[in-house]
């Protein structure tokens, strides 16, 4: 699996002062493969990710992705070469309208790039992209400022601007978290419209349920360690998950 | 759905905008797991058909902002925000007398500097030291009129790339600070400079540099100076209205999410910063070719707090705001004048007034009002 796989994080550890974010975490990502990444609150899901996209820096050990070591690079170096984020606390352009939101992404090297200098008309491959994530055509909600649009408009802007920088490696850091079943549902067949093309995705849920139906893998932190690693089904057998999820006095 | 021009005007003839109304309609539901995995299926004729939808939609979201203008009040409506102050810049120098020629001068100058304040503003830093920008074009004016001797006409633009590079490299390593930390050093650094001249006497130190060329003639300064603002103003608004500004604004809105979207904000930053230093260092240049003389009174607290006042009593984010700000401070406290001694409690007074009153910016609130 070693030359197969995508991303590789072995013994990575943080610390923020005496606090062990992170604590000897290794795991290795497929391509192609839908990872979930779960624990409970303050387990180190969010650190792990800032980790991988370089927002933080590891105290030890090192992050390969194609074999490469991006261990401590700047976060706008790791997503030129294909890493792409959301953030768990959506962070669009409040000032700007949801289709211009999109071309910030649609400006980055990265796409220029891939497109070779021919992309086009950013305003129309934004809209594009916001009606492939459900922002419906022709209505107006794209054209509405991002400070006035409701929580599951947000999260999907949020996953469209990472969609438009055409990674292979996306991160999705609680992408469910405030939404509606429906907004939920209305999601799911997106992301596993990204599997089909090939896209390997990163999940970080709490929402257990939904993300097990579609996960191939599920990693398991607690306290900044991994503590369990599987599949989904198997994984919440284990009697460590439980404790850690329901506390030891059951 | 095609209409003509008439049809349009002749139902909304009340209105100047002829523009399509857009009409919210009723969401779509979403297609289903199955529809869209077809969908995503490789195929010839759905990547034309959807190849001419998004083209479709580019067209739509070009026009959003494009109207048929069918008779002169319209055009005068959508021209006139541009055509009177062009019209007003170059009017001006030739209907006013010599001393107001000269308050002029002083007014373009303070609208140049918070242009440049607004532009670092929209990026997200908060300048408290325009007077750096101001002076180091000046001090580079001086420096390469009086020991090169190069023409002032030559000297002035070499002398705001010089002091726009200066400063940029300066102020390079602080840039990863943001808000007040940002404004703290900006502030700093030219009060420094002033005891650094003081200090190692450099440049004639308290004395300054005297006799420098002056600009060929009166017509020349003024024009030269009434070109620069309204190059800086439309040209930078219509830089900052592309997906270049997008990105500055991104940055001072959100600069993680900047940084997430594979650019290099501080590349970014540095740019926005050299663009307003260099507008800072032409207008110092520029005064010291207009004084004839330059010394430490260039590195003053005033052309770094009236440009900011500029800006928030016009209206920042426009440049335009700053500008009008500039066309209203300035000429105030020179028909304050006459109050004698009271006259900074009069200035105070009018700016407390305006802030109160208009809080958005009297550029924003005209704005509004003229749509």
């Amino acid at each position: 699996m070693d030359s197969a796989a995508l991303l590789k994080i072995a013994g990575v550890y943080k610390n923020f002062g005496g606090v062990q974010a992170v604590n000897d975490l290794s795991f290795e990502l497929a391509k192609g493969e839908l990872l979930g990444l779960i624990g409970p609150n303050g387990s180190g899901k969010t650190t792990a990710v800032n980790l991988i996209t370089g927002f933080v820096r590891p105290s030890q050990g090192k992050i390969l992705y194609r074999g490469r070591d991006i261990t401590g690079w700047a976060p706008y170096k790791i997503v030129r070469l294909g890493i792409a984020r959301t953030f768990q606390m959506v962070k669009p352009f409040y000032q700007l309208p949801a289709y211009k939101n999109m071309i910030i992404p649609l400006y980055s090297p990265r796409v220029k790039q891939l497109a070779g200098g021919k992309y086009g008309d950013r305003d129309a491959v934004a809209l594009d992209l916001l009606e492939e994530v459900g922002f419906e055509r022709d209505a107006l909600v794209a054209y509405k400022s991002a400070s006035v649009l409701p929580q599951g408009y947000l999260k999907r802007l949020e996953l469209a601007k990472a969609i438009a920088l055409q990674p292979d490696l996306i991160i999705l850091d609680e992408l469910f978290s405030g939404l509606s079943l429906a907004e939920v549902a209305g999601i799911v067949p997106i992301i596993e419209k990204l599997r089909l093309e090939g896209k390997t995705i990163i999940m970080i849920e709490h929402r257990l349920k939904e993300l097990f139906r579609i996960a191939d893998r599920v990693v398991v932190l607690n306290y900044g360690e991994k503590i369990a690693e599987g599949r989904a089904q198997e994984v919440m057998q284990s009697e460590t998950v439980k404790k850690a999820y329901l506390g030891s006095e059951v | 759905m095609r209409v003509s021009l008439e049809e349009r005007c002749a139902c909304r003839r009340s209105r100047f905008f002829c523009g399509e109304v857009k009409k919210p309609r009723i969401p779509k539901e979403r297609p289903s797991n199955e529809v869209l995995q077809k969908r995503s299926a490789p195929s010839a004729v759905n990547n034309m058909a959807k190849r001419k939808e998004r083209i479709d939609r580019g067209i739509k979201a070009r026009s959003a902002d494009i109207f048929a203008l069918s008779c002169w009040r319209e055009m005068l409506y959508l021209a006139a925000p541009r055509v009177i102050p062009v019209v007003g810049f170059l009017i001006l120098p030739l209907i006013l007398g010599l001393y107001w020629q000269k308050v002029l001068l002083s007014v373009a100058v303070f609208a140049l500097l918070a242009i440049s304040w607004d532009i670092l503003a929209q990026t997200g830093m908060v300048s408290l030291g325009q007077a750096l920008f101001f002076g180091m074009g000046a001090y580079a004016a001086g420096a390469i009129d009086h020991y090169w001797g190069w023409p002032p006409l030559a000297a002035v633009p070499a002398a705001t790339l010089m002091g726009g590079l200066i400063c940029t490299v300066l102020l390079v390593p602080v840039l990863r600070l943001r808000g007040i930390y940002f404004s703290m050093v900006t502030l700093i650094i030219p009060l420094m400079l002033v005891r650094i001249v003081e200090a190692t006497r450099i440049f004639g130190g308290t004395e300054g540099l005297s006799g420098i060329t002056p600009l060929p003639s009166k017509w020349i300064e003024l024009y030269l100076i009434m070109g620069a603002l309204m190059a800086a103003l439309f040209g930078f608004r219509r830089i900052l209205a592309s997906d270049y500004g997008l990105v500055l604004k991104g940055i001072c809105d959100n600069d993680r999410s900047v940084i997430n979207a594979g650019i290099n904000i501080y590349w970014f930053k540095a740019q926005a910063l050299f663009i307003s230093s260099c507008i800072g260092a032409f207008s110092g240049a520029f005064m010291t070719h207009v004084y004839m003389f330059v010394g430490m009174p260039v590195f003053a607290l005033d052309y770094s707090i009236l440009p900011i006042a500029a800006a928030v009593v016009g209206g920042p984010g426009t440049l335009a705001g700053a500008t009008l700000g500039a066309f209203i401070l300035v000429p105030l406290s020179e028909i304050l004048r006459g109050a004698g001694g009271l006259r900074i409690v009069f200035y105070g007074l009018f700016l407390v007034v305006f802030i109160v009153a208009v809080p958005e910016g009297i550029f924003h609130y005209v704005q509004r009002k003229y749509h």
